[in-house]
């Protein structure tokens, strides 16, 4: 596979539009003919101009709009929830190879907190397919829910059914998002899964899928520095998760199972517990 | 085609002479095991030093014209924690030669000890990163320092030692006689050369360390001309890095005296295919050329 492209050139970008999401997030709208392209579950390096450079899920709307959702969790993502329209961020990407999309049968999408940014995308590319979907969002709470609005609409036009948990129970079933899927797993067979969350939630859902003997895409998460396969910083076993991931098959983290869900590599490329 | 690409390097056996390049990968052992799967002769770890460190702030890469910049700063987990990922990579069916860095004499000594005591097949001591205060190319640019660190170590450890050095200087020639005085087993010719990067739009160095260093095809024919010179003025093997993507960068390397190439860069633009698309290129050129062995290239433009 040749990588050797224009999408890790360095480009400024200027914001479109903001919009708030919930109390702690913000979506970013901007114009970048590269992420136009974008996969969902790729991702791009966003640079803040003079302060880091972090790794962001990218979103693509129906309607061409290039965007990234932050969650405020330290100094470059408040930074980032800071910006207002015409302000400038450097983006490289999009990166990873993304969800491959399944385009017929039942399918399950699992996502918590930030997790729901890459999934809300992967709802929309999969309503162009004859795909049975059920989606299942959680939160800690109903204002850190994200994309109510834009999953609510996949409802509304295809066959999508929505299941909404929060831990606090504010909105929807009181409990956390797998618990749901477990039910959802003893009755009803799938043709694929996906998820994308905090790690422990990945976890138990990749344990699930291996229960039940089905497919599963997840989506990870690591420090990352470089983003094009060269300074190992975000290796999972011998996967390179800015390359060969971000989205792994059960298969792939089946293989890499003594760290999937239990440790990452610190920037000092020591092994920590999750 | 049957034509031999094994090499031999300061006493090691390489089945090909291709490497990866410190710094690339190498920080755990399940990478270079990755790495070795992908047809490598030998690999590089990433610098170890005696202390962990989390390198610098992000961007810490960005795409040039002709190449990367790059300031990682050195991170690495400390000699203590990776000598258990030197052990853990020992069986990954080449040699694995660990980079060492140090702040002072004392440690580049102890982490060499301690790499070598735990099965390092050989060592490369950075002498050359060119983003880091007080170590690298600051001490490569002090030959009678970077001949003291060498001649330290010798004296401590068993394995093979390799002196990557930076071009940062006025004459390259002059470290390599001072690696060699202090008796290093091998020249490691080229690390990337100090450069940076600033974007118009926002006026902004982009780098979190605003300095870096340059890699890729930019380095290629200064690092062609750095292996020439070494070759031509020492008698230690040289490993050609800097620029080597191909098998017709691999073969110029070693016409001009390189024993060995590393490659760094060009696993972001090719993949990990690298090394082998490289060595089938090389074994296709040997047979083209009527050449039985990759050995019988090394040097062989001095001869013209």
């Amino acid at each position: 596979m040749v990588y050797h492209t224009d999408v890790d050139c360095l480009r400024i970008v200027r914001i479109k539009k903001t919009k708030a999401e919930g109390s702690r997030a913000r979506t970013l709208a901007f114009d970048d003919e590269n992420c136009r392209k974008a996969i969902p579950g790729q991702f791009v390096m966003v640079w803040i101009p003079g302060l880091d450079e972090i790794p962001m899920s990218i979103s693509c709307s129906p309607s061409n709009e290039v965007s990234i959702t932050v969650e405020k969790v330290g100094q470059a993502t408040e930074a980032l929830c800071e910006l207002k329209r015409d302000d400038q961020i450097g983006i490289r990407g999009p990166f990873g190879n993304g969800f491959s999309i399944a385009e017929k049968g039942c399918v399950l999408i699992a996502g918590g907190g930030t997790g729901l940014i890459p999934l809300a995308f992967l709802g929309e590319k999969l309503i162009e397919f004859p795909v049975k979907t059920t989606f299942l969002a959680g939160a800690k709470t109903k204002d850190q829910l994200l994309f109510q609005d834009r999953i609510k609409s996949l409802t509304r036009t295809s066959e999508t059914k929505m299941v909404v948990t929060t831990d606090d129970g504010s909105c929807g079933l009181k409990c956390v998002v797998t618990e749901p899927v477990k039910k959802l797993l003893a009755k009803k067979r799938f043709d694929m899964i996906y998820t994308c969350g905090p790690e422990p939630m990945m976890h138990k859902m990749f344990l699930l899928s291996e229960q039940h003997n089905l497919p599963l895409q997840a989506s990870l998460e690591r420090f990352m520095r470089c983003s094009v396969g060269m300074c190992g910083s975000c290796m999972v076993g011998g996967f390179r998760v800015c390359q060969d991931g971000p989205v792994f098959t059960r298969e792939q983290l089946h293989s890499v199972e003594i760290e999937f869900g239990h440790s990452k590599l610190d920037l000092d490329g020591r092994n920590t517990k999750i | 085609m049957g034509r031999e690409l094994n090499v031999e390097l300061a006493g090691l056996r390489l089945a090909n002479p291709t490497m990866l390049a410190a710094g690339i990968l190498g920080m755990t052992s399940l990478s270079l095991r990755r790495v070795a799967e992908a047809g490598a002769g030998a690999v590089v770890t990433k610098s170890v030093g005696l202390k962990p460190r989390r390198g610098y702030m992000n961007p810490t890469l960005v795409k040039t014209d002709c190449g990367y910049l790059n300031a990682m700063g050195l991170p690495n987990p400390g000699i203590g924690y990776f000598e258990r990922e030197i052990r853990e990579a020992k069986t990954i069916g080449c040699p694995i030669i660990v980079s060492v860095y140090g702040f002072s004499v004392e440690e580049f000594v102890e982490v060499a000890k301690r790499a070598s005591q735990v099965g390092a097949d050989a060592l490369e001591l950075n002498f050359s990163c060119p983003h880091v205060e007080k170590t690298g190319s600051e001490i490569g640019q002090d030959p009678r320092l970077l001949k003291t660190i060498a001649k330290a170590v010798k004296k401590e450890v068993d394995s093979p030692v390799f002196a990557k050095l930076t071009p940062d200087v006025a004459s390259i020639i002059e470290c390599a006689r001072a690696a060699e005085q202090g008796g290093a087993d091998a020249i490691t010719a080229i690390n990337t050369v100090r450069a940076m990067a600033i974007n118009a739009e926002t006026t902004k160095p982009i780098l979190g360390n605003q300095f870096g260093g340059l890699s890729g095809p930019a380095l290629k024919n200064i690092a062609l001309r750095c292996v020439f010179e070494i070759y031509r003025e020492t008698k230690l093997p040289i490993i050609g890095c800097g620029g080597i993507s191909r098998w017709r960068d691999a073969v110029e390397f070693m016409l001009a005296g390189a024993a060995a190439v590393q490659v760094g860069t060009a696993i972001s633009s090719i993949g990990l295919e690298v090394f082998r698309s490289i060595n089938d290129g090389i074994e296709a050129y040997l047979a083209t050329k009527g050449f039985d062995s990759v050995r019988e290239i090394v040097g062989l433009s001095h001869r013209c």
